[in-house]
């Protein structure tokens, strides 16, 4: 629904962004390809802005319009398929990526406002031929069946066992003291925003504990 | 080949690779993010544009004026496709109303409108922009109201026996009236597609489990010739009947592109899906049982109202009661309502699943009147033939062994009978069960499959696989029939140049789709065998070779330096018809219900399953949790709320539309019998994706019973229907 107050609005995003951009604007590193100044996804006439950060491990600059989500910058401009639109609302966990390592809902948050982060997507933390720990737990138990969720569940369950590690309690870990072991129960609580329709939950859990289980 | 007398030994018998847990062959794809679904083909088309769904604001009526100037005009619009701009379309012959609507509106969310622009964000601004003005009109939207103007269908009618006589002089009747809401397939890849044209050729990338039956619907809809359309979809992220039929996302991609000039992706924004889709309808089930002392049923009678849009079709509730139990006196009825809600129609188990969250619990009910173990009651009542047509008997059926080793398995005899009886600490817990049934449906289908020089096998067929496995159960299948590994087979899905196949829908997918295949390779077998010199009937293929005696030879030895092609389907005689095929199972499931806020969380499940030859334990173990997990949701919290008043569904999204998430399930245990049925194919398999769905909810229902003395007998079971009702605080 439009607002008579929307044009404003939008001014006030593309003012703000373009500060945000000034003040970080960061050196391209070796291996950064420069996008061309109309990308195919970004069309004539849209608010533009220039942004540079790191896709698993590779400089990107681009120009995106700034209404466009970090998901669909990843899916639309850069190509990285692999996180998942469910919703776009941020309620399936599906388009999950890390961004510092923590894991965020990429439809949740725009393109522009990652200026130089480090963002981590499926194809980032493993390939067909050099499969992550976590990939390849999954498979085993087959912690998947439509594979629409999978990107985003995978990205979620290293970023949980992080989590763990790092001691940061959830709503089942019984003190907020002590550290927080790896149980059904933890696992369970802490990927319940990544819903898996077809549900594999039971497989997914086995899978994310065998890894957790792994001598590191 | 002609599939009409029962299978005898075949070399899928060897269950070398057939039968054998594998992981799945799309797994490196899947969990690399490198599967290719409808919407990321965009290295297949070039200058692509984006399209956004207008959906109607209103459930019924018609549009009086649509202002499209300051869409047209906002930056990057490319074209805006209207029902007044589109050029005549038809309508498929699956769909019951038009996929784009205008100026009559027919429910809620039908798509009015597509905006073509460069980008994403700007065909949604610009969809924003439509100024649509309406003349709303009155609609019927509620089903209990509407309940006395439901007609009788014929469909699932039947009478055996006298049944009212029978009612009225059993010892020990129930009688009980049941609801199931409407739900939502709510699967995880909303309904998208991309289109392109070249001259008057279509093409489409799309989510679609039965792409024969799409790119026929696509054509007729289009009015465009059938061979001029082709639909590619090798990746589909979730169905579950709702991506069986042509839906707004492909047609509208079509016509966007036709419109635009350049290939368009469009995909049904999730808040529309509910509303723009299909969804499976609500019902009102009245159950009527008598029995003797002895707990054998003398009667049973079920009757189910539901709705659908003017053309729709009923939600087959009573279908399983037809053969689910004995008894002499028997009657079943549906009545269908005309409703002005979205369109209803199959989701995963239609019939059997809604009939079955009723069924089952009128059975816990009268095994409790009875004074008879719900276990044994069942047991009592099971039946070898159709009880409608005696001389009919069941392919195979073993409800009593999955009842018998689920209850030993599962600790059945800790349930204390006496419910509200079982604590712990502030915990009331309970154990239920239920009977799963649902029919083995078989569909022709069709493969092709190449062998090359190196004795690589390629098979290409337009089943899909969404979710359920087929490209490895298919792979399996060819690896065995033609005595090769694994790694020697390629599968191609999902693409209408492909034979057509049984696509995926109603459990027949499967069987069906390897059976299809094994036809395919049966040929082959015959091919290469006579290339290289062998007898067919005493060659074994083995090992990559096909040998007879001392003489063996290199499969690829056959191709030559081009490829050995062939083609074939398996067609189903009337096996069906002589035999009644069907699969069966027992839910077990115990919950815990807070004592004191009401709030149940399901703490054991287990599924024993039995549908013949299982081709693939790990994937079809998956299929039997997944549905299970669905049955959860059934049980527990969905349920498409209905706006009585304006016709919607309000909790249009995966946030309003609750499904369980990883904190709702436990683990999960599923026992498959070891079973062959020669009726069923050369495979010896059935179906089990939507076995696994049928009774869970109702075993769930029965547990809550049983730990809270609470009988609910509508879904979904929340605490506010019996908070009030739970024991009282110690």
């Amino acid at each position: 629904m439009r607002t008579p107050d929307f044009a404003a609005t939008r001014r006030d995003l593309v003012m703000g962004a373009t500060l945000t951009t000034a003040a970080v604007a960061t050196p391209r590193r070796p291996g950064a390809r420069a996008a061309a100044a109309d990308t195919p996804a970004t069309g004539p006439g849209a608010p533009v802005m220039k942004i540079a950060f790191t896709v698993n491990g590779a400089a990107r600059t681009l120009d995106v319009d700034t209404r466009t989500t970090l998901l669909d910058a990843l899916r639309e401009h850069l190509d990285l398929t692999g996180s998942k639109k469910g919703c776009d609302h941020g309620q399936c966990g599906a388009c999950t990526v890390l961004v510092g390592g923590r894991r965020i809902n990429a439809c949740l948050t725009l393109a522009v406002m990652h200026q130089g982060d480090e963002i981590t997507t499926v194809e980032g933390l493993g390939t067909p031929d050099r499969l992550h720990a976590m990939q390849a737990a999954f498979i085993k138990h087959d912690g998947y069946q439509c594979g629409y969720c999978t990107p985003g569940q995978i990205c979620s369950s290293v970023a949980v066992l992080e989590e763990i590690r790092a001691g940061i309690p959830s709503h089942v870990s019984a003190e907020l003291e002590a550290r927080p072991q790896v149980t059904p129960a933890e696992i369970r609580e802490r990927m319940s925003g990544n819903i898996c329709r077809c549900g594999a939950y039971s497989n997914i859990v086995d899978a994310i504990t065998e890894v957790a289980e792994r001598p590191a | 080949m002609k599939f009409d007398t029962p299978a005898t030994t075949n070399p899928i018998d060897r269950m070398t690779l057939v039968g054998q847990p594998l992981d799945r062959i799309d797994g490196r794809l899947k969990t690399t993010g490198k599967a290719a679904y409808a919407y990321e083909h965009q290295d297949a088309v070039r200058r692509h544009a984006y399209g956004y769904v207008l959906g109607a604001a209103i459930a019924k009526g018609r549009i009086t004026a649509m202002d499209l100037a300051a869409a047209r005009a906002a930056p990057g619009v490319l074209a805006v496709v209207t029902a007044a701009n589109a050029g005549p379309l038809d309508k498929g012959e699956m769909n019951t109303a038009p996929l784009l609507g205008g100026p009559q509106v027919d429910h809620y969310h039908q798509a009015i409108a597509l905006v073509v622009a460069e980008s994403f964000e700007q065909a949604r601004d610009a969809a924003l922009a439509i100024r649509v003005d309406y003349a709303r009109a009155e609609g019927a939207y509620d089903l209990a109201a509407a309940r006395d103007t439901a007609e009788k269908v014929k469909q699932s009618a039947s009478a055996t026996g006298d049944f009212e006589r029978a009612f009225a002089a059993a010892p020990v009747t129930l009688e009980a009236t049941y609801t199931t809401p409407d739900q939502s397939h709510a699967m995880m890849e909303p309904h998208a597609s991309i289109a392109a044209w070249d001259g008057d050729a279509l093409v489409v990338w799309t989510s679609n489990q039965m792409i024969a039956w799409g790119a026929g619907e696509l054509a007729k809809t289009l009015r465009m010739p059938r061979e001029k359309v082709r639909l590619i979809s090798p990746f589909i992220g979730g169905g579950f009947g709702g991506k069986l039929f042509l839906r707004a996302d492909a047609l509208l991609a079509a016509l966007g592109a036709r419109a635009a000039g350049r290939p368009v992706k469009v995909a049904l924004q999730r808040p529309l899906v509910a509303n723009n889709t299909t969804h499976r309808p609500a019902t009102i089930q009245r159950i009527r049982l008598g029995a003797g002392q002895d707990g054998r049923i003398t009667a049973i009678g079920h009757e189910s109202w539901s709705g659908d849009q003017k053309g729709g079709q009923p939600e087959t509730a009573v279908d399983q009661t037809r053969l689910l139990y004995a008894g002499a006196n028997r009657l079943t009825q549906l009545r269908l309502a005309v409703l002005d809600l979205p369109e209803g129609n199959a989701m995963r188990a239609p019939g059997e699943a809604p009939g079955l969250m009723a069924l089952e619990i009128a059975m816990d009910e009268m095994a409790e009147k009875l004074g008879l173990d719900p276990v044994e009651f069942r047991i009592l009542n099971d039946t070898q033939v159709d009880p409608n047509d005696p001389k009919r008997p069941f392919s195979q059926r073993q409800l009593v062994e999955c009842l018998r080793l689920g209850a030993e398995r599962f600790g059945w005899r800790q349930r204390n009978p006496r419910p509200g009886q079982a604590r712990d600490g502030r915990w009331l817990t309970g154990l239920g069960v239920a009977a799963a049934f649902r029919n083995n449906l078989v569909m022709k289908s069709g493969a092709r499959i190449r062998l090359n020089s190196r004795g690589g096998i390629t098979v290409e067929t337009d089943m899909t696989d969404i979710g359920t496995g087929s490209y490895t159960i298919i792979a399996q299948t060819a690896a065995e029939m033609m005595g090769v590994g694994m790694d020697q087979v390629t599968v191609r899905l999902g693409d209408s140049s492909f034979p057509a196949s049984a696509g995926s829908g109603g459990q027949w997918g499967a069987n069906s789709a390897t059976a299809g295949v094994y036809a395919a390779c049966v040929k082959l077998r015959e091919a290469v065998a006579q290339a290289l010199g062998f007898n067919s009937a005493d060659a074994v293929f083995e090992g990559g070779e096909i040998r007879a005696g001392n003489r063996r030879v290199a499969l690829g030895q056959a191709a030559g330096a081009a490829e050995l092609v062939v083609e074939d389907s398996i067609e189903f005689g009337d096996l069906d018809k002589r035999y009644q095929q069907s699969t069966f199972g027992a839910h077990f499931v115990e919950v815990a219900v807070d004592s004191a806020t009401g709030e149940a969380r399901i703490r054991r499940m287990l599924a024993v399953c039995a549908a013949g030859r299982i081709l693939n334990p790990k994937t079809a173990r998956s299929q039997v949790i997944g549905a299970m997990t669905m049955g959860v949701g059934g049980a527990l919290m969905e349920e498409l709320a209905v706006d009585r008043r304006h016709g919607f569904f309000v909790n249009h999204d995966l946030a309003g539309y609750e499904v369980p998430v990883h904190a709702d399930i436990p683990h999960q245990e599923v026992i498959f019998l070891d079973e062959t049925d020669p009726v069923s194919s050369p495979m010896k398999a059935k179906g089990v994706g939507e076995l696994g769905l049928c009774g869970v909810a109702a075993a769930i229902a029965n547990a809550v019973h049983n730990a809270t003395g609470v009988r609910l007998r509508d879904y979904p079971i929340t605490l506010d229907k019996y908070l009030d009702r739970l024991p009282e605080l110690a």
